[in-house]
Protein backbone atom coordinates (compact mmCIF):
# COMPACT_ATOMS: atom_id res chain seq x y z
CA UNK A 1 0.00 0.00 0.00
CA UNK A 2 1.30 3.43 -0.91
CA UNK A 3 0.37 6.79 0.57
CA UNK A 4 -2.08 7.52 -2.24
CA UNK A 5 -3.77 4.13 -1.74
CA UNK A 6 -4.01 4.92 1.97
CA UNK A 7 -5.68 8.25 1.12
CA UNK A 8 -8.20 6.40 -1.08
CA UNK A 9 -9.03 3.93 1.66
CA UNK A 10 -9.50 6.72 4.23
CA UNK A 11 -11.87 8.55 1.84
CA UNK A 12 -13.84 5.32 1.22
CA UNK A 13 -14.16 4.51 4.90
CA UNK A 14 -15.24 7.98 5.99
CA UNK A 15 -17.88 9.12 3.48
CA UNK A 16 -18.16 12.57 5.06
CA UNK A 17 -14.64 13.35 3.85
CA UNK A 18 -13.77 14.40 0.32
CA UNK A 19 -10.68 12.82 -1.22
CA UNK A 20 -9.00 16.22 -0.87
CA UNK A 21 -9.77 16.22 2.89
CA UNK A 22 -8.42 12.67 3.19
CA UNK A 23 -5.25 13.76 1.40
CA UNK A 24 -4.72 16.74 3.72
CA UNK A 25 -5.36 14.51 6.74
CA UNK A 26 -2.91 11.78 5.76
CA UNK A 27 -0.27 14.35 4.81
CA UNK A 28 -0.78 16.25 8.08
CA UNK A 29 -0.34 13.04 10.09
CA UNK A 30 2.96 12.09 8.48
CA UNK A 31 4.24 15.68 8.23
CA UNK A 32 3.69 16.18 11.96
CA UNK A 33 5.46 12.89 12.69
CA UNK A 34 8.42 13.95 10.52
CA UNK A 35 8.56 17.32 12.34
CA UNK A 36 8.60 15.55 15.71
CA UNK A 37 11.47 13.28 14.66
CA UNK A 38 13.40 16.23 13.18
CA UNK A 39 13.02 17.94 16.59
CA UNK A 40 14.34 14.78 18.24
CA UNK A 41 10.98 14.04 19.91
CA UNK A 42 9.69 10.59 20.69
CA UNK A 43 6.36 9.63 19.09
CA UNK A 44 3.96 7.25 20.76
CA UNK A 45 0.90 5.95 18.92
CA UNK A 46 -0.92 3.65 21.30
CA UNK A 47 -1.77 0.30 19.73
CA UNK A 48 0.51 0.94 16.78
CA UNK A 49 4.00 1.63 18.04
CA UNK A 50 6.55 4.24 19.01
CA UNK A 51 9.42 6.01 17.31
CA UNK A 52 12.56 7.09 19.08
CA UNK A 53 15.48 9.14 17.80
CA UNK A 54 18.85 7.62 18.51
CA UNK A 55 22.17 9.34 18.04
CA UNK A 56 24.80 7.22 16.50
CA UNK A 57 28.27 8.50 17.28
CA UNK A 58 31.23 8.83 14.96
CA UNK A 59 32.59 5.50 13.94
CA UNK A 60 35.30 4.11 11.76
CA UNK A 61 34.37 2.26 8.64
CA UNK A 62 36.21 0.85 5.73
CA UNK A 63 35.82 1.49 2.06
CA UNK A 64 35.02 -2.04 0.90
CA UNK A 65 36.69 -1.45 -2.48
CA UNK A 66 40.00 0.00 -1.35
CA UNK A 67 40.21 -1.25 2.24
CA UNK A 68 40.93 2.32 3.29
CA UNK A 69 39.76 3.37 6.77
CA UNK A 70 37.24 6.21 6.67
CA UNK A 71 35.49 8.13 9.40
CA UNK A 72 31.70 7.82 9.30
CA UNK A 73 30.24 10.96 10.89
CA UNK A 74 27.70 10.88 13.70
CA UNK A 75 24.07 10.84 12.65
CA UNK A 76 20.55 10.69 14.01
CA UNK A 77 18.33 7.76 13.09
CA UNK A 78 14.68 6.97 13.84
CA UNK A 79 13.89 3.62 15.46
CA UNK A 80 10.46 2.01 15.52
CA UNK A 81 9.17 -0.30 18.20
CA UNK A 82 5.91 -2.09 17.53
CA UNK A 83 2.98 -1.69 19.97
CA UNK A 84 1.40 -4.61 21.78
CA UNK A 85 -1.90 -4.61 19.87
CA UNK A 86 -0.26 -4.55 16.45
CA UNK A 87 2.29 -7.18 17.51
CA UNK A 88 -0.58 -9.48 18.51
CA UNK A 89 -2.44 -8.78 15.29
CA UNK A 90 0.48 -9.62 12.99
CA UNK A 91 1.12 -12.77 15.04
CA UNK A 92 -2.29 -14.42 14.95
CA UNK A 93 -1.76 -18.07 14.17
CA UNK A 94 1.98 -18.13 14.89
CA UNK A 95 3.46 -20.08 17.84
CA UNK A 96 4.28 -16.78 19.47
CA UNK A 97 0.54 -15.97 19.63
CA UNK A 98 0.12 -18.98 21.94
CA UNK A 99 2.95 -17.70 24.12
CA UNK A 100 1.17 -14.36 24.40
CA UNK A 101 -2.01 -16.16 25.49
CA UNK A 102 -0.04 -17.68 28.35
CA UNK A 103 0.82 -14.18 29.48
CA UNK A 104 4.30 -14.10 28.01
CA UNK A 105 5.83 -10.80 27.07
CA UNK A 106 6.31 -11.79 23.47
CA UNK A 107 8.28 -8.70 22.53
CA UNK B 1 4.23 13.44 20.62
CA UNK B 2 1.10 11.34 21.00
CA UNK B 3 -2.09 10.72 19.04
CA UNK B 4 -3.65 13.75 20.80
CA UNK B 5 -1.07 16.08 19.22
CA UNK B 6 -1.83 14.66 15.78
CA UNK B 7 -5.58 15.10 16.39
CA UNK B 8 -4.96 18.76 17.32
CA UNK B 9 -2.97 19.32 14.12
CA UNK B 10 -5.81 17.83 12.02
CA UNK B 11 -8.42 19.93 13.85
CA UNK B 12 -6.50 23.11 13.02
CA UNK B 13 -5.96 22.25 9.37
CA UNK B 14 -9.24 20.61 8.31
CA UNK B 15 -12.72 22.03 8.87
CA UNK B 16 -14.02 19.11 10.95
CA UNK B 17 -14.95 18.80 14.62
CA UNK B 18 -12.61 17.57 17.36
CA UNK B 19 -14.54 14.30 17.62
CA UNK B 20 -14.32 13.79 13.87
CA UNK B 21 -10.60 14.64 13.91
CA UNK B 22 -10.07 12.00 16.57
CA UNK B 23 -12.13 9.41 14.62
CA UNK B 24 -10.19 10.17 11.45
CA UNK B 25 -6.81 9.64 13.12
CA UNK B 26 -8.06 6.35 14.64
CA UNK B 27 -9.26 5.26 11.19
CA UNK B 28 -5.94 6.02 9.51
CA UNK B 29 -3.98 3.94 12.03
CA UNK B 30 -6.64 1.19 11.92
CA UNK B 31 -6.26 0.98 8.11
CA UNK B 32 -2.47 0.77 8.54
CA UNK B 33 -2.88 -2.04 11.10
CA UNK B 34 -5.35 -3.96 8.89
CA UNK B 35 -2.93 -3.73 5.98
CA UNK B 36 0.08 -4.92 7.99
CA UNK B 37 -2.02 -7.69 9.53
CA UNK B 38 -2.42 -9.06 5.98
CA UNK B 39 1.39 -8.93 5.67
CA UNK B 40 1.04 -6.23 3.04
CA UNK B 41 3.87 -3.70 2.94
CA UNK B 42 3.07 -0.03 3.60
CA UNK B 43 5.17 2.57 1.83
CA UNK B 44 4.70 6.21 2.79
CA UNK B 45 6.80 8.44 0.56
CA UNK B 46 8.79 10.99 2.55
CA UNK B 47 8.40 8.93 5.73
CA UNK B 48 9.35 5.29 5.32
CA UNK B 49 8.31 1.70 4.71
CA UNK B 50 6.72 -0.75 7.15
CA UNK B 51 7.14 -4.42 6.36
CA UNK B 52 6.19 -7.63 8.15
CA UNK B 53 8.95 -10.24 8.25
CA UNK B 54 8.56 -13.88 9.21
CA UNK B 55 11.09 -15.16 11.70
CA UNK B 56 11.71 -18.87 12.08
CA UNK B 57 12.12 -20.42 15.51
CA UNK B 58 15.68 -20.39 16.78
CA UNK B 59 17.70 -21.33 19.81
CA UNK B 60 18.36 -18.60 22.30
CA UNK B 61 19.46 -18.15 25.85
CA UNK B 62 17.84 -16.56 28.86
CA UNK B 63 20.36 -13.79 29.53
CA UNK B 64 19.60 -13.82 33.26
CA UNK B 65 19.90 -17.53 33.97
CA UNK B 66 21.95 -18.68 30.99
CA UNK B 67 19.40 -21.46 30.29
CA UNK B 68 19.02 -22.52 26.67
CA UNK B 69 15.53 -21.82 25.32
CA UNK B 70 13.76 -22.04 21.99
CA UNK B 71 12.54 -18.72 20.62
CA UNK B 72 9.27 -19.46 18.82
CA UNK B 73 8.59 -18.53 15.20
CA UNK B 74 7.00 -15.12 14.95
CA UNK B 75 6.32 -12.18 12.72
CA UNK B 76 8.11 -8.91 13.31
CA UNK B 77 7.51 -5.47 11.85
CA UNK B 78 10.42 -3.54 10.44
CA UNK B 79 10.48 0.17 9.69
CA UNK B 80 12.91 1.51 7.13
CA UNK B 81 13.07 5.32 7.19
CA UNK B 82 13.00 7.05 3.81
CA UNK B 83 16.06 8.89 2.49
CA UNK B 84 14.11 12.15 2.80
CA UNK B 85 13.40 11.55 6.51
CA UNK B 86 17.01 10.55 7.26
CA UNK B 87 18.25 13.62 5.43
CA UNK B 88 15.87 15.98 7.22
CA UNK B 89 16.85 14.52 10.61
CA UNK B 90 20.48 15.27 9.85
CA UNK B 91 20.20 18.71 8.27
CA UNK B 92 22.78 21.13 9.56
CA UNK B 93 25.18 18.39 10.53
CA UNK B 94 28.28 17.63 8.49
CA UNK B 95 26.50 14.59 7.16
CA UNK B 96 23.62 16.49 5.57
CA UNK B 97 24.79 15.92 1.99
Amino acid sequence: MTKSELINRVAERLPYLTRKDAEIIVNTIFDSMVDALVDGDRIEIRGFGSFKVKNRGDREGRNPKTGETVRIPAKRMPFFKIGKELYERINQGTPSAAALQEGGEGL
Amino acid sequence: MTKADIVAAIYEKVGISKTESSDVVESVFEILKETLEKSEKVKISGFGTFMVKEKNSRKGRNPQTGDGITITARNVLTFKPSQVLKKRMNEGSENSA
